[in-house]
This record gives structure tokens, C-alpha cells and sequence, in this order.
């Protein structure tokens, strides 16, 4: 092999998703994030004998809701099976799992590339498990901590094809299942507390080449730009180690985000012998033909048709388009200032520019934004009627924003207050138009020679003397007109 | 297929079991043993019978998504070798 040789990046992703349900997989306990240790717990999430798991329904559902959003097949018969392995966290013994019949299989999800391109990977399938507590290794010199709220909390577990070819790829595809669970409602998407996690299996290959090569598996990957920093990394890591001679060996490494590096995780002893047997405790789940019709009408309009609809119905560019539909909480809101009678290129304006503007400075996010989509149609309806001017309309929406959210007034009360309607009443535009052109004679006389640039002259003068209040359109046509009284 | 004495020991060690090596050798026997009766199963044909993963065929009923209040929390680190007021403690596992 030489420095010439082109490789191929072979890149599997292992999703996990926690449920957003109110309670944990297969106890009836809240399944909350954040609340004092071990007081989330039943004697099952303990591991105490003599207590039975029962499915939550919402684990079922969820599952099979996300599967058919990515095109998989839902077996109508799956059945749990038990990971055995002993982990201080993990209390019975054994993780609940699905082994042999995960509940969906064989999808696929479609993932747009830099180049406007989509490309097709597929999901080899995605299971049901649940989660095992924390372990706290840095508060007791001497002792491993236990927390056991999070022991048993519901998690999807969604394994890629070997399809992604680059570390852009693999941002692209974490990207969109973050939107989708999102969009569905099955998982908060939040990959920094943990809520969506990412492992990534990478190797790479001469190109041409059909077999895969040794594999390394990348874990901790807890943000969409650590996904592919750590992959660029490890990718370039395989490369060198190749060239110079060396050979991958399977390992598992850790992302370090501070160093910027993978690093070698310490190997357990016995790696990975999990003796998967069929879980005794649960019977087979069964999904019906109704339960499964059921679900799928629950599937609101995903982003990908969402994007489509406001190209087609709304007329937005790609761009507009793909920027609302990003993040389901957003086209919502979009289309719930729709609904307060707003036309759709405007409102997308509005949002795209100043109230994402707004939502950065105050690092806040949309459903907690102070100004309802009732009053911000009225602050469009102002502007599309000309009666503020489009810095009014930014200075406007600033102060409808300070004023917080239990604040009523509507944006034609707060413009009059601030003074910001634009004047169109000549009585008033008459004298300030003529001020300025006496003024300036210098100037009118070079209009008046073929200069009629210097329009924007005047009608920056004029704006300033009124105070931004005036209708520049207005403006504009008296200037036009009483210049020539000038000749 | 028979089992050694290593496959007892690796097993026993996944079960987190401590065995003398008499108590080895007679589980060598045993699952010897076992395995000697599975072998003489294998002799039905079962080609055409799907694996029976559960005893029960009705399938598994499914719990409504609710909270029930926790086990109280004093109650919950009661039965532990060692707890402190918030956590259970348990030897340093290094990872």
C-alpha cells in the first residue's frame, strides 16, 4: 500500500434514543431527568426478587411509531431477551433487551448531502431496551456511587447499515434522526444531557476493495460536530497507522472533546459474552394490524414533506424552507402565525431573520418565545400595509420581546406609543420635503442637470428630519414632484 | 461437543460464582450430562417447528403510561450492604 492509495471511509452508526414517556420501560415510576438520587425507584428498578417487569405501552408504540417514520418493517411478533452482564449500575444482572427479533428491521432513511444529492442509508433495525443507572466514580475517594433513577428508563436503539461513506455523512445522518425523533415526539433529541447518544463503528478500505477492513468502535459522541470531528480523526488515525505499515486492531475508544482525540477505553476482561437468552418474565409483544393502523395516522407530516409543502404551497426558496422545517417547534410556530391570517413570505422573513436573531442573543428557544403568533401577524399586517418602516418593524418586535410575555399590547398600540407609524399625510411631509430641498440647492441643481441618483440623498435627509417616520415611497414621490418647482 | 473444565471455570466466573475445584469437576460431569440428554433430543426432527422462545402465546400485556409514586427513598437504600443519605456505595469499580 502506498501514500497513494485512495481509501473508502466505512462508517455504521449506533443510535440510542431515551423516550420522552411519563414513565420507565417496565415499571411504573417516573422516568423525570434531574431529580434527587435514588427516588425514581421501585423494587424493580432495585432488582429486588419477586417483582415482574410489565411493557410500558408508550415503549411499544414509540417503537414501532419510529419505524415506520424510517421505512423499516414491523414484526408483528418480537420478543425481549436478556444481557447478562454484572455492572454495580445495573442491579438484576442482566439489561432487558432485544437480541434475535428486534421490533423494526430492514429501513431506511433518506439523508441530503453538501452537494443537493441524497443519499439512501439503511437501518438494519431498531430495538427496545432500557437504560442502567449511574455510576459516580469521582465523589468518594474509595467508592463507586449508584444512582438508580435512570436504571430502567425506556431507550430505542437505532443501528445503521455500514452505508455512511464520510464523517459529513454521519453528521448529516445523526442530524436527521435528531429531527425526527424530534418531529415525533419519541425522544427530546438532547444529545449534550445525554438523551440522544452516538456510537460510530469506522474502518476503512483500498477503494474497490468489497470486503470490510478491522473495525474500531468510537464512543461519547455527544454533539453533531463531535460525530464528525471524531470520525475525521479516527479516519485519519486508520490511514496513517496503514501506510506506515501498521494494522487496525478492534478496540473501543473514547472521543476525548478537549483534546481532540480518541483514545483507548481500559477493556473489560470477559469482553462481550452476554449469554442473550429469550427474557422469561415478558411474553412475545405483539403488534396488530390495528394497533400498527393506529399508529401510523398518529405520524404527523415529516420534515422532509413538511420542506416540500412550503416550496410548493408557500412559494419560500429551498433555503427558507429548509431553515423552518429544521426543527418541528419552529414550523409550528411559523404556521401558527399563518393561522393568524400573516402571509407565509413575509412571516418566514420575520422569522428567519429577526426572531431567530432575537432567540440567539437570548439563548432562548422558540416555544418559549414571549410574543404570541397573534400579535406578531399584527406587527407583519402593519408593515405589509406600509404603516411601519422595516427598522420599525425590527424595533417593534424588540420591545413587544422586553416587554415579556404576559405583556398584551398589540404592535399598532406599541408603534403609536414609540412613535413609529410611518406619516404618509402630506401636510405633514410637505414643509420637511421642502426644507430640504431649499437646503440643498447644490444638490438640486445636479438632480435637475441628470444626477437623479442623488434621489436617495434627499430622501435620507427627509427620513432623518422626520425621524424615520416617514413613508419613503411617499417621500419619494414628493420629491419628485416639487424638484421640478426648483427649475 | 463436551464441556471441560475451563468452560465451567469461564462460566462460573460470568456468573460471579466461586467453586472449589471439586465442585468444578462434578459440574463437569453434570452439564456433561445435560448435554449427553440434549443430544439424544436432537435425534427428533424439528425442522418444521418454530422455536419456542415463550410458554405462553397470548403475548405480553402492556401497562398504561403512568407514574405511580416511588418506593420511598429511605426504603429504597434500606436493604443495602452500604448506601450514604443519597447513594448506594459499592467498591471502587474501575472502568
Amino acid at each position: 500500500m502506498s501514500v497513494d492509495t485512495q481509501f473508502e471511509t466505512v462508517i455504521g452508526l449506533e443510535v440510542h434514543a431515551q423516550l420522552l414517556t411519563e414513565s420507565k420501560a417496565f415499571a411504573p415510576v417516573s422516568n423525570r431527568f434531574g431529580s434527587a438520587p435514588n427516588t425514581n425507584v421501585t423494587p424493580l428498578c432495585l432488582g429486588h426478587p419477586g417483582t415482574l417487569p410489565v411493557p410500558n405501552e408508550n415503549l411499544i408504540r414509540y417503537a414501532v411509531k419510529l419505524g415506520l417514520a424510517t421505512n423499516c418493517k414491523i414484526r408483528p411478533k418480537s420478543i425481549f431477551a436478556r444481557k447478562n452482564y454484572f455492572y454495580p449500575d445495573m442491579p438484576k444482572g442482566y439489561q432487558i433487551s432485544q437480541f434475535e427479533t428486534p421490533i423494526c428491521y430492514e429501513g431506511h432513511m433518506d439523508i441530503g448531502l453538501e452537494d443537493g444529492s441524497t443519499k439512501r442509508i439503511g437501518i438494519t433495525r431498531i430495538h427496545m431496551e432500557e437504560d442502567a443507572g449511574k455510576s459516580i466514580h469521582d465523589q468518594d475517594p474509595h467508592n463507586t456511587l449508584i444512582d438508580l433513577n435512570r436504571a430502567g428508563t425506556p431507550l430505542l436503539e437505532i443501528v445503521s447499515e455500514p452505508d455512511i461513506r464520510s464523517p459529513q455523512e454521519a453528521g448529516a445522518y445523526m442530524r436527521k434522526i435528531w429531527q425526527i425523533v424530534r418531529y415525533l415526539g419519541v425522544c427530546d433529541g438532547n444529545m449534550e444531557e445525554g438523551s440522544l447518544r452516538c456510537d460510530a463503528n469506522v474502518s476503512i478500505r483500498p477503494a474497490g476493495q468489497k470486503e470490510f477492513n478491522i473495525r474500531t468502535e468510537i464512543k461519547n459522541l455527544n454533539s453533531f460536530r463531535n460525530v464528525e470531528r471524531a470520525l475525521t480523526y479516527e479516519v485519519e488515525r486508520q490511514k496513517e497507522l496503514v501506510l506506515s505499515g501498521g494494522s487496525v486492531i478492534q478496540q473501543t475508544l473514547l472521543w476525548d472533546p478537549n483534546e481532540m482525540r480518541t483514545r483507548q477505553m481500559r477493556s473489560k476482561e470477559e469482553a462481550h459474552d452476554y449469554r442473550y437468552f429469550p427474557e422469561p418474565d415478558i411474553p412475545p409483544v405483539l403488534v396488530t394490524d390495528e394497533m400498527l393502523e393506529e399508529i401510523r395516522l398518529e405520524i404527523p407530516e415529516l420534515p422532509e414533506a413538511r420542506r416540500l409543502r412550503y416550496i410548493s404551497q408557500f412559494g419560500l426558496t429551498d433555503y427558507d424552507a429548509s431553515v423552518l422545517t429544521e426543527d418541528r417547534p419552529l414550523a409550528d410556530f411559523f404556521e401558527s402565525i399563518l393561522e393568524q391570517g400573516a402571509s407565509a413570505k413575509p412571516a418566514a422573513n420575520l422569522i428567519i431573520t429577526e426572531i431567530r436573531r432575537v432567540l440567539n442573543e437570548k439563548g432562548m428557544a422558540i416555544t418559549t418565545f414571549p410574543v404570541g403568533p397573534e400579535r406578531l401577524a399584527g406587527l407583519l399586517a402593519l408593515r405589509g400595509e406600509d404603516k411601519i418602516s422595516s427598522s420599525a418593524m425590527q424595533t417593534l418586535l424588540d420591545a413587544m420581546v422586553d416587554a415579556g410575555p404576559d405583556s398584551a399590547a398589540s404592535a399598532g398600540e406599541l408603534a403609536q406609543e414609540m412613535n413609529l407609524l410611518q406619516v404618509s399625510d402630506t401636510g405633514f411631509l410637505d414643509p420637511i420635503v421642502e426644507e430640504v430641498l431649499r437646503n440643498n440647492p447644490e444638490e438640486v441643481k445636479r438632480y435637475l442637470g441628470g444626477k437623479h441618483g442623488l434621489i436617495g440623498f434627499f430622501i435620507g435627509q427627509i427620513m432623518k428630519k422626520s425621524q424615520g417616520k416617514a413613508n419613503p415611497g411617499m417621500v419619494r414621490e414628493l420629491v419628485q414632484k416639487k424638484i421640478t418647482e426648483f427649475k | 461437543m463436551s464441556v471441560t473444565i475451563d468452560d465451567v471455570k469461564y462460566m462460573a466466573n460470568l456468573a460471579r460464582l466461586q467453586l472449589s475445584e471439586d465442585e468444578a469437576a462434578s459440574l463437569v460431569r453434570d452439564m456433561n450430562d445435560i448435554l449427553g440428554y440434549m443430544e439424544l433430543l436432537e435425534q427428533v426432527d424439528t425442522s418444521d417447528i418454530p422455536p419456542l422462545e415463550h410458554v405462553s402465546d397470548t403475548g405480553a400485556g402492556f401497562r398504561p403510561d403512568k407514574a405511580h409514586p416511588p418506593l420511598d427513598h429511605e426504603e429504597a437504600l434500606k436493604n443495602a450492604p452500604d448506601a450514604d443519605s443519597d447513594y448506594f456505595r459499592v467498591p471502587r469499580v474501575i472502568d
